[in-house]
């Protein structure tokens, strides 16, 4: 381009991801990861806990259930539902199987998922209260 | 400039970007009205206005049947191919026609994607050969499940949609983008082409398949059901592959 640069550049608007709602879906996707991150942490906390003895344990149920950390854990639990449920469907996408010639269909890689976590929840819980 | 008369379905109002670089500092719009037919797509309205009412408006098309990608222009916000997009879709109107977001806007409908020329050539989107085989042996042959695995991946016309659509190129202008990524994984899965290695060592910087959040919008917007977002992010599951038997196996045993 000769002479001077008549182009028009239109800003981007710090809130570009409230104009549409996949934009939207998506930095929420994006957030819920620092939520998934303070899971994380609270599930060692609750480990450390429970290897410090009862007196420990007794004290972090006490802090566990004072109601603004239930309110974190409310919201957080509906975060990683929002991660989980976003991340297994984006999964086919990222993923291409074949098996004997054939394309495995999505629905097939994101139903095995769904069984997966209700597999692995499923060893969890019979760890956790046998 | 017609009646409602003339038109039994009535008229609808084609809010317009204009920017006239010699005139104006940012766009504005204009409203034009322009008959409301059943068969009529936005961008007839558009050759309409510019036919018989305003010949100062500027936009691109070529093909007017979806092949050729040159008529891509936001409508109502979306991107939208507007050979593609019915106008009765969006009656009673008004519904507005902007140029495609994230590109710098020449004048009215028409942006410069020079940006993309640039960045297309640099993932080499043409069969590279290890060998080239010479014209007497004939053709590279494939199978038609050879032919599948790449077909989808070479539909993409270039229309620049994705780069619309894409927050991150918006946000990032070094981003190289969903088609030219796209386009580098349609070579990549053609069994006559040798050159993944190649385009790999390019795709895997910062600005490359990293640069992308899989916001997944680019293959919402395609015309053509590329899906670029599925491109971008099996590149990234061959580059995560790659750096690791980079790290694991001895220089003998890399390809």
């Amino acid at each position: 381009m000769s002479g001077e640069d008549l182009r028009y550049r239109p800003p981007v608007p710090v809130l570009w991801w409230t104009r549409k709602l996949s934009y939207f879906v998506f930095v929420m996707r994006e957030l819920s990861s620092l939520f998934i991150a303070w899971l994380v942490l609270y599930l060692l906390l609750f480990v450390r806990a429970v290897a410090d003895g009862e007196a420990a344990y007794d004290d972090f149920l006490d802090w566990a259930t004072s109601p603004w950390l239930v309110v974190l854990n409310v919201v957080a639990f509906g975060f990683l539902l929002l991660h989980t449920i976003t991340w297994f469907s984006l999964t086919p996408q990222a993923m291409v199987l074949d098996v004997r010639g054939r394309r495995v269909p999505p629905v097939a890689i994101i139903g095995a998922q769904y069984v997966a976590l209700g597999v692995v929840s499923a060893f969890v819980y019979w760890l956790v209260t046998r | 400039m017609a009646g409602v008369d003339e038109h039994p379905d009535g008229e609808i109002t084609l809010r317009v970007s204009r920017y006239r670089p010699d005139k104006d500092t940012e766009p504005g719009w204009q409203d034009y009205s322009v008959p409301l037919r059943k068969e009529w797509t936005v961008l007839d309205g558009l050759n309409h206005l510019k036919n018989e009412v305003d010949t100062t408006l500027a936009y691109r098309w070529s093909c007017r049947m979806g092949i050729c990608g040159s008529c891509g222009m936001n409508v109502d916000g979306e991107p939208k191919l507007t050979c593609a997009t019915f106008l009765t879709d969006y009656a009673p109107g008004p519904l507005t026609v902007e140029p495609l977001s994230n590109f710098p806007v020449i004048r009215d409908l028409v942006v410069d994607i020079d940006d993309f020329m640039t960045k297309l050539p640099r993932v080499s989107p043409w069969i590279i050969r290890d060998e080239e085989q010479s014209v007497d042996d004939g053709e590279y042959l494939q199978t038609p499940e050879e032919l599948d695995a790449y077909k989808q991946f070479s539909m993409c016309i270039n229309c620049m949609l994705c780069y619309a659509a894409c927050p991150v190129y918006g946000l990032d202008p070094h981003f190289i983008g969903p088609a030219a990524i796209a386009l580098a994984e349609r070579y990549d899965l053609d069994s006559r082409d040798h050159g993944a290695r190649e385009r790999l060592d390019v795709l895997i910087e910062h600005e490359g398949v990293y640069g992308c959040t899989f916001v997944g919008e680019c293959t919402r917007v395609c015309p053509k059901h590329v899906d670029p977002a599925a491109a971008i992010q099996r590149y990234k599951l061959k580059a995560a592959q790659e750096s690791v038997k980079m790290f694991l196996l001895p220089r003998a045993l890399r390809r």
